[in-house]
């Protein structure tokens, strides 16, 4: 299992690494591997907000779906059109080239409310 | 099966070709105004036998249960009597009009009426309607009736179904379209509702509960009286999924057992071909407490002659007009043929088939509740190291057998979900049950002969994923 | 008994290899007081017994093989070739299911595949998924989707004149949402499209029979930030400008019409179409084209993400069957028909349909009120039309449905519907049987 030492996580699987005042958030290398072939992802409009664990997307394989949730509360300032054309970046690269979307959080302390890679990395273990 | 490569219908087509002699037209023309009109219509142009050849061609690369056994769990893949087709091809019914008026469809509403009666009875209820079209559309009006219920007692505060871990999808997305929230109730470990679970589910936000019994693992669940009394007692109503009904005609009504409301599948139970996928029908039957709210119209009798009403709180409409008639005629044909005898036989030999059949492979395949079945089982396909349900489906059809039902009920990891059907003999269960076995030292000896499968198709395993991600849904030329 | 396999001697041999002593023994799990219950059913009759009964009871309907029918209504009597039948009759067509093994069903999946492309090309859509239970349902679907893809739009707008039928489903399928249907009247440009609606209905044509703008009403809707949905009688589509064409962005229609038998109002099929954008959200089945390991051409159901066996409760919608058999059906009309021969079956329909109401228009005390029409249209009858109809049907001449019907209003009109199967001497025997009737 690949870990993002960086980043904080969601029991949800979705990861969250802070890039100067905004945050970057994605889904981890154990989701995306037992989600299999990623074939599509949905990714919401820039300047929408949403609430900590609120849905923000939705992410497809063959054999299933599954929705993206909001690690932290926030305003989308970015989201990362290549995966329309190429979703197997997540599969290929989760932390880096298949991020999914960049947002300006409006609650910081929500951050130390997630696990970090230790205890994330012990979490996703025992599934 | 056919296995050579066949071309798309517009690959066949070629300009000035065609497949159909129509009437030279016996009145004045009369100009289409020029803004109206359509300049280019994308179809192909094809002479009869061309199409005659490509679709017969197209048709020897599908299996199906005339050519090949077909254990399709929660299916019911059983043979599809041919005197059904007879029966629905006469041009008393396929040229009759929904519209035309009840005098002069009276052939039409008595059959609808007949075989009312005949399911009311069968399934033990007070009332039933034919008007929904599949399975999960009976489902999705049995949710719309036990919420049209509680609101008709100005109960709104009930919003949630239960639903048991091992049900059809269809399940929870019909609770959605009605506006309903779907409760998961875990298995226990005989493989039925947890009671535990349940009564601690129910309180006065529970609308009911859906159930599938037998469920979807092949058991029926003894406490399903209990279920019901503390269901109703907590003021909630109890949806019968009748996905398989065919294990308990002559055996068990449910409607005597404390389901309100119920879905039959007619292309499932009563024989009606499936179609490759459809059409189906979803008789829905309930209680006389439900009864007002069936969807309609409904057929019923006034004195001599048959009429078509509208029940007095219903739902609505599910579709246009009254139900899939051509798919009654075909259940109607199938239960005067079997008669009150025919029924309980019938369910009897599904029970019987997947228990001679289980017990014939399940020390090769895994049964996650190793109790009796009813007609059907759930074994394992993870039956060697490296080995999954996949592969042993694909293998199967090398062997010529179409493989079971795979990865569902979600809860069983590796699912194969066999349900032979009574319509089967035992011949065909031990050859099929002889193949499994020989398919399991394969996994263990030559587990690349399973990877590979199959080989003896006009194509082999396709790329799914690829398909997903850069799909092509119409030909482009 | 002919379709249950197993001899006395068979069940015998594998009860015991089962380990039991009786059948009845396997049902010990079912509460033994409602165990193995009386059925007042009849007991088992013979196919030559049942077969005599089925053809006594069809006997007692009025026909359109034996009748001159003019009537529609969401309902049409159009030729069916014989190799629709003869294919749709092959066992493994009938008897396949759903394509889930696509290595055994390409059969069945490329039909699909094909069906889609032609229906698409006809309807003037990108997508076409592989069918709804009819024509209403498949409208009541649109909406459904069309209302799922607006956040935050709660109003639907119908057309006034859209089939009462079709309505009733859609309220239904509605009933637990929080949506404000409207109606609207005329044409849909002048529909009311606002910020809070989700979409504008259209019927191409509309129940009365009468064709509308619908350029000028998608714009419309689109300018609202709506969309639009158009219901479409899809052989006029081989003729007029398809709904795709005129800006639709959803379009369902009831493809019974296109090689499928009337039978008493079902099984039909409901087609819907999309632009490629609005796929994602698209209910139903949907095959797509794919390669094997050695780059062979092959079909396969995908995009099921949307489905209801892999998103349960957060699927687009809960229908799980298609029509596969009767769209089946279609794809070898469509196919046999082809380019020439559904323009020809529309033009057909055009110019009895227009002749019959020319016709019917010189009858005194009747005038027809549909001003642009294709196959069907509305007459203004100086006597009730239940009467007429009552009448004639009596003499074998079904001459369309009375509006009363839905509208007890509308009791002094009749809806007349014109195809390719009415002869010139019909529609003059029906010309003067009105005449005759409203004497």
């Amino acid at each position: 299992m690949n870990i993002d030492k960086n980043a904080r996580y969601r029991t949800s699987h979705e990861y969250a690494r802070k890039e100067g005042a905004e945050v970057v958030a994605g889904i981890s290398d154990h989701a995306q591997d037992s989600l299999g072939d990623i074939v599509f992802v949905e990714l919401p409009e820039l300047g929408k907000s949403f609430k900590q664990g609120e849905a923000f997307g939705v992410v497809e394989s063959v054999k299933a779906a599954s929705d993206l949730y909001m690690p932290m509360s926030g305003k989308i300032t970015a989201v990362n059109g290549d995966l329309q054309g190429d979703p197997s970046l997540v599969n290929k690269d989760c932390y880096g080239k298949g991020w999914m979307i960049r947002f300006s959080p409006t609650n910081a302390g929500e951050w130390d409310g997630l696990m970090d890679a230790a205890a994330y990395e012990k979490e996703a273990g025992k599934e | 099966m056919n296995l050579a490569p066949e071309a798309l219908i517009y690959e066949l087509s070629s300009p000035g070709r065609q497949g159909a002699a129509l009437p030279v037209c016996d009145v004045p023309a009369t100009p289409v105004p020029a803004g109206l009109a359509r300049i280019e219509l994308g179809l192909p142009e094809v002479d009869e036998l061309s199409v005659v050849r490509h679709f017969t061609r197209l048709s020897q690369k599908n299996y199906s249960i005339d050519t090949h056994f077909y254990p399709l769990g929660s299916c019911t893949m059983k043979y599809n009597p041919k005197v059904n087709e007879v029966a629905a091809g006469l041009h008393g019914w396929r040229d009759t009009h929904p519209l035309v008026g009840e005098d002069f469809s009276q052939g039409a509403i008595e059959l609808i009426w007949k075989l009312q009666e005949a399911l009311r009875e069968i399934g033990g209820f007070k009332a039933v309607s034919l008007q929904p079209a599949a399975g999960a559309h009976g489902e999705l009006a049995g949710v719309f009736m036990i919420r049209a219920w509680h609101l008709s007692r100005g109960d709104s505060g009930r919003t949630k179904i239960l639903i048991p871990d091992s049900a059809h999808g269809t399940n929870p997305a019909s609770c959605t379209m009605a506006g309903l929230t779907a409760l998961t109730i875990p298995s226990d470990a005989e493989g039925g509702v947890d009671m535990a679970a349940l009564k601690a589910a129910l309180d006065k936000s529970v609308a009911g509960i859906m159930i599938t019994n037998p469920n979807t693992l092949g058991l029926f669940d003894r406490n399903i009286e209990e279920i019901a009394r503390l269901v109703h007692e907590a003021g909630g109503l109890v949806y019968g999924d009748g996905a398989n009904m065919n294990a308990l005609t002559g055996i068990f009504k449910p409607g005597e057992a404390g389901i309100d409301v119920m879905h039959f599948n007619l292309h499932k139970t009563f024989s009606t071909p499936h179609g490759g996928g459809g059409p189906g029908a979803g008789m829905v039957g309930c209680s006389a407490e439900l009864a007002d709210f069936l969807p309609g119209p409904v057929a019923v009798m006034r004195g001599s002659k048959y009429g078509l009403a509208t029940p007095a709180k219903t739902i609505g409409r599910m579709k246009s007009f009254y139900g899939n008639f051509g798919v009654l005629v075909r259940a109607y044909t199938y239960v005067r043929m079997l008669g009150a005898s025919g029924m309980r036989r019938l369910a009897e030999n599904a029970v019987l088939n997947a228990n001679y059949l289980k017990v014939l492979v399940e020390k090769a395949y895994k049964v996650k509740y190793p109790r009796r079945c009813m007609h059907e089982f759930v074994a394992m396909g993870d039956i060697a190291e490296g080995v999954h349900t996949l592969d042993v489906a694909k293998r199967l059809i090398d062997y010529g057998f179409h493989p079971p039902t795979i990865y569902f009920p979600l809860i069983v990891p590796e699912a194969l979900m066999i349900e032979p059907t009574e319509t089967e003999d035992k011949d065909t269960l031990d050859g099929f049950a002889e193949v499994l076995l020989k398919i399991a030292e394969e996994a263990r000896t030559n587990a690349q002969l399973l990877h590979d499968a199959p080989t003896t198709t006009p194509v082999g395993r396709l790329d799914e994923v690829g398909a997903a991600r850069n799909p092509v849904l119409c030909y482009r030329g | 008994m002919p379709f249950i396999a197993n001899s006395d001697a068979d069940r015998r041999a594998m009860l015991e290899r089962i380990g039991v002593g009786s059948i009845e023994e396997l049902f010990a799990d079912i509460p033994a007081k409602r165990r193995f219950p009386s059925l007042n059913i009849g007991e088992p009759l013979s196919e030559l017994e049942v077969m005599r009964e089925i053809e006594s009871m069809a006997a007692k309907n009025v026909t359109a093989s034996t009748c001159a029918w003019f009537l529609g209504a969401g309902a049409y009597n159009h030729f069916v070739p014989a190799v629709v039948g003869a294919i749709a009759s092959r066992g493994e067509f009938l008897t396949a299911y759903t394509p889930y093994q696509p290595e055994v069903s390409q059969g069945t999946l490329q039909a699909i595949f094909e069906y889609q492309s032609m229906a698409a090309a006809l309807l003037g859509m990108e997508v076409v998924n592989a069918s709804h239970y009819d024509g209403a349902t498949a409208l009541a679907e649109a909406v459904l989707m069309a209302y799922n893809n607006s956040s935050g739009r709660h109003r639907v707008l119908l057309p006034a004149a859209l089939h009462p039928e079709y309505k009733e489903v859609i309220a239904t399928y509605f009933a637990a949402f929080e949506v404000d249907i409207a109606e609207y009247s005329g044409e849909p440009q002048a529909a009311g499209a606002d910020a809070s609606t989700c979409c504008v209905v259209a019927s191409y044509p509309d129940f009365d029979g009468e064709i509308r703008d619908l350029k000028a009403g998608a714009d419309a809707a689109h300018a609202a930030g709506a969309l639009f949905v158009v219901h479409a009688d899809p052989i006029m589509c081989a003729l007029l400008k398809s709904p795709g064409e005129l800006g639709a962005d959803i379009v369902a229609a009831e493809g019974q019409s296109l090689g499928n038998a009337m039978n008493f109002g079902g099984p039909f099929l409901g087609m819907l179409g999309a632009t490629s954008k609005l796929v994602r959200k698209m209910p139903g089945r949907i095959v797509g084209q794919a390669k094997d390991a050695q780059g062979r051409r092959g079909f396969v159901l995908t995009l099921s993400a949307r489905e209801q066996h892999i998103r349960r409760e957060k699927a687009v919608s809960n229908i799980c069957s298609n029509q596969g058999l009767v769209m089946l059906q279609t794809c070898v009309y469509l196919a046999l028909m082809g380019k020439t021969g559904l323009k020809t079956v529309a033009e057909l329909c055009w110019n009895k349909s227009h002749y019959a109401a020319s016709r019917i228009a010189t009858v005194p005390g009747f005038a027809v009120r549909t001003k642009s029409f294709f196959k069907e249209f509305t007459v203004a009858t100086p006597i009730p039309a239940a009467e007429i109809c009552a009448k004639l049907t009596k003499r074998c001449i079904v001459p369309g449905l009375p509006m009363s019907r839905y509208d007890p209003k509308r009791s002094h009109e009749l809806l007349v519907c014109v195809t390719e199967t009415c002869t010139k001497g019909q529609i003059d025997l029906l010309v003067e049987s009105l005449k005759e009737a409203a004497k």
